[in-house]
């Protein structure tokens, strides 16, 4: 089983995003949980949501405490909270990021490091800082756990008609341009 | 084959009220049930459901307004939560006793105060002598079955009783998974239309329903109240395995059994954390503990029999509760199994009293339960209610070196 913890504020779409990484999974023959951590959601506070994925039924009924990785959807959160505690070995980190990050500037136990400026993207095209398909689609680059047409084919079935569109174009961009560097092989360049 | 889709528990509860062809719907939204309004809304709106939808202004008065439905033959269905069941009483408790066949999800959460809107179980246990059927489920698949399954029970003529479909608010209601939809000419098939007649809203022939009824008939009124509860217990387990042949899911019948038949100890649990306690055994037994876990189903009519039976020969039970009964400081399955085995001698048995205002349970909780369980099997002493969260559980202190083993599963 993996799990991953994602990082954003209300209103980001991380619960949304959690959402759709699930419904491609399962759309992949496998099978997925996605759970919001539950609180008093409001726009603009930090809020996390977990996806697990497995090839056999999932059987726990818990949040994620040791997640295989973590896909943050706010710059801002990268600095604000300890968002790599309890990554396990061999992780990977999804960063939505202006920074030049490299493996140096994160827990060793991170073994693949994806950053994308998403915001830039998001204001491209939704013209407001909605970054969680493109954060999706850098995960799907950098990770292989899930793959891009599935992402996109789900974004057609699930999403409202009106941002389909939008949304395909945003998860094309945030696949093809994510910076993807690991511990254990070389620097692999945007396609 | 059905459709394969994702959904959280509240759209499977939706769902299932949708292939069960309900035709009247009242509810007013509260969290954690609010999707559940919401989903049942949009497909009545989108004419996936033929039903009437009435926006009441209290769940008191969405209750009442299904009980007038039953009188005029609809299948009706509502859901609640908490303080959203607390204002719902009035009605609740007369809904068992006109003997109505409504099905109510019950979105289980913590009652209020302290305030909050966390998960908990604490506001389905405590109407569990409401005379209402209580099933409890474990994953959103069984949310779907069971509310479809629900009306089959509860519109038995020898039941003829309201069932509670019970899921844990937020660790089912809001957690999304992988879920079969059947297909409605299959449910169709398995469902037939409700045929109420015990009680009729029908001018030609005028029926007093509910009069004023003292002593001995009320005395009979309730024998047989208390009658149908014990017959749904049949009821259960027929349509348990109509289902299995129909659609090939087994969630159980008043109880589901994991792991049992060779088992030295049990944990008894129910609602989600049981999906969580099949990996800590699975864990565990790796160990070299051979645990085992019966689930409870069916909380109302109790599996009296099933637990003596199942239980009787273990060497000690570990109860894991989300809830608290106010009788003796333990959990209401610890309470209830005590109640089942009706004083007669019985395994020693521990409580675990977790989860509470929306915490989980986790797997390492639920690991510790084992150990300690197993703790007591070998003959040890260990306090009877572990409160997790508020009393320390020093477990590498308990085990000899030479039980290495099974401490390594859990220190």
């Amino acid at each position: 089983m993996k799990q991953i913890r994602f990082h954003g504020r209300g209103g980001q779409g991380a619960v949304m995003a959690s959402e759709l990484l699930c419904h491609a999974l399962v759309h992949e023959g496998n099978y997925g949980q996605s759970i919001p951590a539950y609180g008093f959601e409001r726009r603009g506070a930090p809020l996390e949501a977990f996806v697990k994925l497995d090839n056999k039924p999932i059987r726990e009924r818990t949040q994620v405490y040791e997640p295989d990785g973590i896909i943050v959807l706010d710059s801002s959160l990268i600095a604000q909270l300890p968002v790599f505690n309890g990554i396990q070995a061999n992780g990977f980190a999804i960063l939505n990021t202006r920074k030049k990050m490299t493996l140096e500037d994160i827990p060793e136990q991170v073994d693949t490091l994806a950053i994308i400026d998403a915001n830039r993207i998001a204001l491209d095209v939704f013209n407001a800082p909605i970054t969680n398909t493109i954060l999706l689609g850098a995960f799907s680059q950098a990770t292989k756990l899930v793959s891009l047409q599935s992402l996109s084919e789900c974004i057609e079935n699930y999403f409202p008609k009106k941002i389909v569109e939008k949304n395909l174009v945003a998860v094309a961009r945030g696949y093809n341009e994510v910076q993807v560097v690991t511990r254990s092989g070389p620097i692999r360049k945007a396609e | 084959m059905g459709k394969i889709d994702v959904l959280n528990g509240n759209k499977a509860a939706a769902w299932g009220a949708k292939l069960a062809r309900v035709s009247l719907l009242a509810a007013y939204p509260i969290t954690p049930q609010t999707p559940l309004v919401e989903y049942l809304a949009t497909f009545v709106a989108e004419g996936e459901i033929d039903a009437d939808l009435v926006e009441v202004e209290s769940e008191h008065t969405a209750l009442s307004v299904l009980q007038g439905g039953v009188f005029a033959g609809a299948r009706t269905f509502t859901g609640t939560s908490s303080q959203g069941l607390a204002l719902m009483y009035e009605p609740y408790i007369r809904t068992s006793t006109m003997r109505l066949p409504i099905v109510m999800a019950l979105v289980t959460r913590e009652v209020i105060s302290p305030q909050t809107v966390w998960g908990g179980q604490q506001d389905a246990v405590t109407v569990r002598e409401a005379g209402w059927i209580q099933i409890w489920c474990e994953s959103n698949q069984e949310v779907l079955d069971t509310v479809v399954q629900a009306y089959k029970i509860a519109e038995n003529k020898g039941v003829l009783l309201p069932v509670n479909v019970c899921y844990d608010g937020f660790s089912l209601s809001h957690m999304a998974e992988r879920v079969d939809i059947p297909e409605q000419e299959k449910v169709d098939s398995f469902l037939p239309k409700p045929d109420i007649t015990h009680v009729k809203l029908d001018p030609a022939n005028p029926m007093s329903v509910d009069p004023l009824t003292a002593g001995p008939m009320l005395t009979e009124y309730r024998h047989k109240q208390v009658t149908a509860m014990n017959h749904a217990k049949k009821v259960i387990e027929e349509v348990r395995q109509e289902w299995f042949q129909l659609f090939g899911r087994d969630h159980g019948g008043m109880v589901d059994v994991y792991r049992m038949e060779d088992a030295e100890i049990a944990i008894v649990c129910m609602g989600s954390p049981a999906g969580t306690a099949r990996v800590a055994i699975d864990e565990m037994r790796e160990h070299g503990i051979k645990v085992g876990m019966v689930r409870i189903r069916v909380l109302r009519p109790f599996p009296v029999e099933e637990m003596k039976t199942l239980l009787s020969g273990v060497k000690a039970i570990g109860t894991i509760d989300r809830n608290v009964s106010f009788a003796a400081g333990y959990g209401t399955s610890y309470l209830e199994l005590l109640t089942a085995f009706g004083g007669k001698s019985m395994p020693p048995m521990i409580d675990f009293i977790g989860g509470l205002g929306g915490s989980d349970v986790t797997l390492e909780q639920i690991k510790q339960a084992i150990v300690l369980t197993q703790y007591v099997a070998n003959g040890g002493e260990y306090r009877s209610v572990t409160w997790f969260g508020l009393d320390e559980v020093d477990i590498e202190s308990l085990f000899e070196d030479s039980e290495q083993e099974a401490k390594e599963g859990i220190v």
